[in-house]
């Protein structure tokens, strides 16, 4: 039992919550007279931002705003010179070998997309994509659109009742077909940590590229991509403190000069023709349009704000606390909680014997709790677990014990609410 | 409190003893309605009688209380009334629920539990589901 966590930074848990201005302010609920305090239990849907990501984004367009890489104005050298600096923050934050290797894009799903539209583009019928039963839907259906396209096929890594990949079944699945290979890191719905390390071995023994979706990953864990040696690596600023509307994607350099553009226009170009252009050099040939400038500003603020309080600090409080997690809620009467026993990241969904997750999460609101309900964005393994739906309470270094405790206290007065009187 | 119109006395009741409810399976998944957003899911057979009066509609599917319990009611509430009545019925019953009428709930009996989900937005969908799935059904 610690007295009191300390982070890297000298903070306290307490202190850090001071960082995000949402958790301060108080919610007001329909018909609930007294405004009541957020127990923010769904970051994996979208963490909060702290303060100095909010200033960065609001600075930007207070005092720095220009269009990027076009202007020869003193803003828009500025403006410039921070986009292309939160592309440093980003190599850096990742260990990418070159900073052209970091694409900003609008999301993880974009992301994904555009390794499926471009390094996709030459696959045929021969070819096979090697993806996971867990996959959320934005590494699946990108994948079935480039099916649609060009006949290459999907297989699939099977995964057990706990939702952890049957990876014995990896030497079969491989072949000399397999074009690709698309897993998630860690899973949105089970917590599960992938041995992305054996799957990127094997691959690559058969010189079979593969992608890792972070979104759940870049969040909680430090990421080396060089040390990973993933060819693509897909995430989102917004599951990582930072705004939305910025996902990045990095591919090896080797790869992205190979690979088509994704989309065109301004920027991606180095010089048009009416009847044919020549593009423009990594990254930015796959930087069509105007970007979001703000929002990369704002990202490049999370990713300091990160350093500060360190990956070491964040992974020992963030186990504690998921430990901590874990054990309370198994100990509830009639739920049941899915994933790994073991190592796994803070990322909960359980079921109750007596009422939906839907009524569950709509139960817990009354208190302040967020929770997600639902599917997840994951038909494929909540169909194969055979559950429709389940309730999902997912963890940040911003919370604490006593808002698990208070989460318990309230998932067990909801079993009895919906008990009692029938 | 909202908590309690949301959850009163008769939906808990029809969630926990759906009437009605029955195992479908012989239904394709095809003809299952699903709401896209929670994975939400309801199956309806309905027997029609000699003069095409609506018999008997039974319902199958995973969903939540406030689903359940709506479509526990209107399997109960469309008995006996003909379809052009039902399809007027559920036309009027979903533009209630989105707060878009300027009429209540209260010609339709039991169902009047379920005005209290008008102020849920999220949760208006789950109540117009069954709904949604007879009126494709009728239609
Ligand atoms: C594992 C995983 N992959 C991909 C995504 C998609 O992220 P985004 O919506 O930011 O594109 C999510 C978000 O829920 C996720 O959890």
């Amino acid at each position: 039992m610690v007295a009191e966590w300390i982070f890297a930074n000298g903070k306290s848990v307490g202190e850090i919550r001071e960082d995000f201005p949402i958790l301060q302010t108080k919610l007001t609920l329909v018909d609930h007279d007294d405004p009541i305090d957020l127990v923010y239990l769904d970051t994996a849907a979208t963490a909060q931002k702290p303060l100095k990501v909010i200033q960065a984004e609001a600075r930007y367009y207070r005092e720095q705003n220009a269009n990027i890489h076009r202007a020869l104005h003193t803003l828009g050298e500025t403006a410039t010179a921070l986009y292309e600096g939160s592309r440093d923050k980003v190599q850096a934050f990742i260990n990418a070998e070159h900073r052209h290797e970091i694409i900003f894009t609008r999301n993880t799903t974009e992301s994904i997309n555009l390794v499926a539209s471009s390094f996709g583009r030459s696959f045929g019928p021969e070819d096979e994509i090697l993806l996971t039963e867990m996959e959320h839907h934005s590494n699946l259906v990108p994948w079935q659109l480039l099916s649609e396209q060009t006949g290459c096929k999907l297989k699939f890594i099977p995964i057990s009742p706990g939702g952890e990949l049957e990876l014995e079944k990896l030497d079969e699945l491989l072949t000399n077909k397999t074009a690709l290979v698309g897993v998630v890191h860690i899973s949105n719905i089970f917590g599960t940590v992938n041995d992305i390390e054996q799957i990127i071995s094997k691959a690559h023994s058969m010189d079979i590229p593969v992608l890792i979706d972070g979104a759940q990953s870049s969040p909680h864990m430090a990421i080396d991509v060089q040390q990973l040696d993933c060819d693509f690596f897909a995430f989102s600023s917004h599951k990582l403190y930072g705004p939305m509307g910025i996902g990045i994607l990095y591919g090896k350099e080797k790869l992205l000069e190979k690979m088509p553009p994704y989309m065109g226009g301004g920027d991606m170009i180095r010089s048009v023709k009416l009847t044919g252009s020549t593009w423009n050099d990594l990254p930015w040939k796959f930087e069509a349009g105007t970007p979001n400038v703000g929002g990369v500003a704002g990202f490049g603020a999370a990713i300091d704000y990160i350093k500060e309080l360190s990956f070491d600090s964040i992974c020992e409080y963030e186990n504690m606390l998921t430990e901590y997690a874990r054990k309370s809620l198994s100990g509830i009467k009639n739920i049941k909680i899915y994933g790994p026993s073991g190592h796994r990241a803070g990322v909960f969904s359980f079921t109750h014997n007596d009422l939906h997750p839907h009524d569950m999460a709509q139960f817990l609101d009354r208190y302040g709790i967020a929770v997600r309900a639902g599917h997840h964005c994951a038909q494929p393994a909540m169909r194969k677990l055979k559950v429709s739906s389940m309730a999902r309470a997912s963890l940040a270094f911003y919370n604490t014990r006593s808002e698990i405790d208070f989460l318990v206290e309230k998932i067990i007065a909801a079993g009895e609410y919906f008990n009692n009187g029938i | 409190m909202a908590f309690d119109d949301l959850y009163q006395e008769i939906i808990l009741d029809h969630a926990k003893h759906p009437r009605n409810k029955e195992n479908l399976d012989f239904i394709s998944d095809d003809e299952v309605h699903e709401n896209p957003t929670c994975g939400d899911s309801v199956k309806l057979a309905v027997d029609f009688s000699q003069d095409g009066k609506l018999e008997r509609v039974r319902f199958d599917g995973d969903g939540c209380a406030i689903s359940t319990s709506s479509a526990s009611m209107m399997t109960e509430i469309v008995e006996g009334k003909s379809k052009e009545e039902v399809l007027k019925m559920i036309k009027s019953f979903i533009l209630i629920m989105r707060n878009e009428s300027e009429s209540s709930l209260d010609d339709f009996g039991d169902l009047i539990a379920l005005e209290g989900v008008i102020k849920y937005p999220l949760r208006v969908k789950c109540a117009t589901l069954p709904w949604h799935a007879l009126e494709d059904l009728l239609a």
